[in-house]
């Protein structure tokens, strides 16, 4: 069988930095074919070539599309050849309906004016196939990111798509929804259609590719294929590091010592919607030395618990009790709440975390400029000192503290904010979501400074969405459904079907979830609820 | 820590490259400048017109030291002009009718100068309403407002005292020196010898730190052309009638706002506001305060503006003021502000503005009209935020 694409010795230089170098890449009629790698190896700048937004001519090497050579001026000609890329910032516009999105570019028209009748008719139809019940004249901005990756797939099918490219699809899914898009790849593979998959997330990868490609440093290291059986996490993960990480998580001895922060009653209200109760009056308390991990579904209030928590960031009629070291807290702002020795590392680094144009000197002191102050006058000296040993001690790979933020890589990135929080000497960390979008290597890094954390006196907590990660890291695992605790499990005994079953128990009480397994993907998805 | 991590000289050509952007505006300046004086033969660094340069402009450079803080928050404010006219024609109903002395008078306006800022701003912080569409209904309220309590008319003279304000001079200690004026050129060698005093300072402590400075050749050259550039202009103003009191007044603010924006823990705040408001509130920054007192300020600045302008002119006019307001954004962006707020120095900004009123008067000296006088005004600001952009994204 003829190959549906081939890619042979592409090399892609970006001013002096070799970026792509021979990498081939074969992709058969109806298969699913994933791309791994660390970040920087080069995966998106291949994709990037696929798909002509580097037309031909500013790379070396040749793409074959259907035993033809091709060469693309720009995205409109690979898309003609039904070359569709999704990528991971979704491309949809918020303020119009799904339908108008679907048909953005092309929409069915006569003599230039839109027949609304088609647009709708069809919409309908290719939301049935990427099985999204929603309203085609819904607005974007009203459902879920869950929802959204499915119109986005919806807008692929209306080109008829015959390979499609999806960079990172399930980072900001939770576990339900990545399982619901990942069947719809394997319904789309039945179908004929290919896809290249680009995801962190080797236990999907490993679930439904046909083979796997991995890239290291701009160069193939490998293509394995899964057909004799699946192929091992770990084998993935040492091709891609050129290392072996005997174990993906290191090692800690936990001394954990009395409490340091407890909430009691906690309870929070939307903020819009003051009759919707967000957080239904909570119990949750840290010790020192201790991590406790909180495991959840998107939607199911921890990023809400944690940033009501941190100086009333979000929502209204805010009520409960918190005590740090045994006496009452007052975290009415964010300064009160740093200044009671609280820190919360946001979900979304580039939008909540850092200055993007300030270099990571100006990003470290942010928090705590006083300390580095006198007389509310920077110490300059001072300041590049504080930042220079951060840069050292959290191993930030950067020419220097001067280099601007935005041109860190994402494990970069996340070390700034930690250091950010660190300078501000916190007696309790908050890391939501503290490794999304980074790479294997720079994940275990920021494991390792985590366990410092803790083994110096602090209390811990992580938000995450990846269970192997609190399975892996914590020495507790609280687990949050509908803005409650449902259930409580030793780091040493939690296993990813316990926390899945504690959530689904409750969950299936609810009226409008009775799908019982917790895999189907006809499950109540993320952005679902009202 | 290791100081080695901190010792990462760059090259010459590196250091030049990273800076371009900051001498680069500098040497658009200079250009202009020596283009002019060439073109209208002499005539705009002579000491009278020179002189006037600065009268002309001061109001300019004071309100784009308000305006930079509004736009590094990532805001605008189209009121300014008409809050200077309007404070303007205050000042002549408080002082010129009611015969109220002109200190009380004046520090009245300054405090009507807050309270309008304090307004829009009180708006634009904490009820989230785009600055845009807030100070464009201030533009048109204090407009009519002036012309209200103006009742159409052009109210003077103001009193000798008010007058000097904007076209006093300091007073001269040496008897009988001439054509010279000593006082003058003595301030401005002290002031030049302070600059350079305090570079040196700066770099020598820098370097016992062990903290990358620039090459020692650039920074010798840096300093003689500044201490040359700063003694030849006090030398120039010093040959006509010495500093004017508005020139005072307006290196001592541009001293401070420079120092407030790079070194203080309030400025630091600000550029963070504007650079990511959401995380600058995440690391416990009062943000909505912030940007609460940037429009105090601006409206303080335009109310100091307003006063020069009327005091410079003698009377106030209903027609005060207008257009202000784009002369004072222009001169900001053209300093290379970013219109996404978060980025923008003083410097520029005050750069900016004498690119802009070098501009205007030699092209008046030129004969040229008002026209394309601002045909030209308008390319060179699209010209500049261009070449700005290329710039970034080259690097």
């Amino acid at each position: 069988m003829n190959a549906l694409l081939e890619m042979r010795g592409i090399s892609k230089n970006f001013t002096g930095v070799k970026a792509l170098s021979g990498v081939d890449l074969t992709v058969e009629p109806g298969e699913i074919h994933a791309l791994v790698g660390e970040n920087g190896a080069g995966k998106s700048t291949l994709m990037k070539v696929l798909s002509g937004v580097h037309p031909h001519g500013s790379y070396e090497g040749a793409i074959l599309f259907d035993g033809e050579e091709r060469r693309f001026r720009d995205v409109n000609d690979s898309e003609a050849l039904g070359i569709i890329i999704i990528h991971q910032e979704l491309a949809l516009i918020p303020l119009m309906s799904i339908a108008e999105n679907i048909f953005l570019t092309d929409p069915p028209a006569r003599f230039g004016v839109i027949d609304r009748g088609a647009v709708h008719r069809r919409s309908k139809e290719l939301l049935a196939k990427v099985g999204l019940d929603e309203a085609p004249d819904t607005l974007i901005t009203n459902i879920g990111v869950g929802k959204q990756q499915l119109v986005e797939i919806a807008k692929a099918l209306s080109k008829k798509v015959r390979l499609l490219i999806l960079d990172e699809p399930t980072a900001s899914l939770s576990e339900k929804d990545s399982a619901a898009l990942l069947d719809l790849l394997l319904e789309f593979k039945a179908q004929g259609i290919a896809s290249i998959l680009i995801s962190h997330k080797l236990n999907e990868v490993s679930k439904v590719a046909d083979r796997i490609t991995v890239l290291r440093d701009g160069r193939t290291v490998d293509t394995m294929d899964c057909s004799e059986g699946a192929v091992e996490e770990d084998r993935i993960i040492r091709k891609m590091v050129d290392r072996d990480l005997e174990h993906r998580y290191p090692k800690r001895e936990p001394h954990i010592g009395d409490t340091i922060f407890r909430v009691s009653d906690w309870s929070v209200f939307h903020p819009q919607h003051a009759d919707r109760q967000m957080i239904r009056n909570v119990d949750f308390e840290v010790k020192r030395g201790e991590i406790v991990g909180i495991a959840g579904l998107m939607g199911a209030g921890r990023t809400e618990f944690a940033m009501s928590i941190f100086g009333r960031s979000y929502g209204q009629k805010i009520t409960g009790r918190a005590e740090i070291e045994g006496r009452e807290a007052d975290l009415s702002t964010v300064r009160r709440a740093v200044d009671a020795g609280l820190a919360y590392v946001t979900e979304d680094r580039k939008q909540l975390g850092l200055l993007l144009a300030d270099d990571i000197r100006k990003n470290i002191t942010l928090a705590n400029l006083a300390a580095v102050a006198s007389a509310n006058v920077v110490d300059d000296v001072k300041e590049l000192k504080v930042a220079a040993d951060y840069r050292t001690r959290m191993r930030i790979r950067s020419h220097s503290v001067y280099q601007e933020t935005g041109k860190l890589s994402g494990g970069n990135q996340q070390k700034v904010v930690l250091s950010k929080w660190l300078f501000t000497d916190p007696k309790v960390l908050i890391l939501d979501e503290p490794t999304r979008g980074i790479d294997v290597g720079a994940k275990y890094e920021i494991y390792c400074i985590i366990n410092e954390l803790a083994d110096a006196g602090k209390g811990v907590i992580v938000i995450s969405s990846e269970m192997p990660e609190l399975i892996g890291i914590c020495d507790r695992i609280c687990v949050m459904n509908e803005g409650a605790f449902v259930g409580e499990f030793l780091g040493s005994e939690a296993t990813q079907e316990k926390i899945m079953r504690a959530i689904m128990r409750q969950t299936d009480k609810g009226p409008a979830f009775s799908s019982p397994a917790p895999s189907s993907p006809a499950l109540s998805r993320e952005g679902e609820r009202p | 820590m290791s100081d080695a991590a901190l010792k990462e000289k760059p090259s010459h050509a590196g250091f030049l490259k990273n800076n371009l952007r900051e001498y680069g505006m500098m040497l658009s300046l200079f250009a202009i400048m020596i283009f002019f004086e060439v073109v209208t033969n002499g005539t705009l660094l002579r000491p009278l017109n020179l002189t006037n340069l600065v009268l002309q402009n001061s109001y300019i450079v004071i309100m784009a030291l308000g305006m930079l803080l509004v736009i590094v928050t990532g805001h605008i404010d189209l009121s300014v002009g008409s809050v200077a006219g309007f404070v303007g024609a205050v000042a002549a109903v408080l002082i010129v009718k009611l015969g109220v002395p002109w200190v009380p008078a004046t520090l009245i306006c300054l405090l009507l100068g807050a309270a309008i800022g304090a307004a829009q701003g009180y708006w634009v912080a904490y009820f989230k309403i785009p600055s845009f569409i807030v100070t464009l209904a201030g533009m048109l309220v204090f407009k009519g407002l002036a012309l209200a309590i103006l009742a159409g008319q052009s109210v003077g003279p103001f009193p000798v005292e008010f007058q000097k304000l904007s076209s006093g001079f300091i007073p001269e200690l040496v008897p009988d020196a001439g054509t010279l004026y000593p006082t003058s050129l003595a301030i401005g060698a002290v002031l030049a010898l302070a600059l350079v005093w305090q570079n040196f300072r700066a770099r020598a402590r820098q370097e016992s730190h062990g903290i990358e400075t620039e090459p020692y050749g650039f920074f010798m050259l840096k300093n003689a052309v500044f201490f040359a550039v700063i003694v030849y202009f006090a030398y120039l103003i010093a040959s006509h009638r010495g500093l004017p009191n508005v020139l005072v007044i307006m290196t001592a603010l541009v001293a401070l706002y420079g120092f407030m924006t790079t070194r203080t823990v309030i400025g630091r705040q600000i550029y963070a506001v504007g650079g990511n408001e959401k995380a600058a509130k995440l690391s416990g920054i009062k943000t909505e305060r912030l940007t609460f007192l940037t429009f105090v300020n601006m409206g303080v600045l335009a109310a100091l503006a307003g006063l020069i302008f009327a005091a410079r002119l003698n009377t106030a006019t209903p027609k005060a003021g207008l257009g202000f307001e784009l002369d004072v954004i222009a001169a900001c962006f053209i300093g290379g502000a970013s219109a996404y707020g978060g980025v923008g120095r003083v410097g520029g900004a005050v750069i900016g503005a004498l690119i802009m009123g070098v501009m205007n008067n030699g092209m008046s000296i030129l004969g040229i009209g008002i026209d394309y006088q601002q045909v030209i005004k308008g390319l060179v600001l699209l010209g500049a935020v261009c070449l700005d952009v290329y710039n970034q994204k080259r690097a």
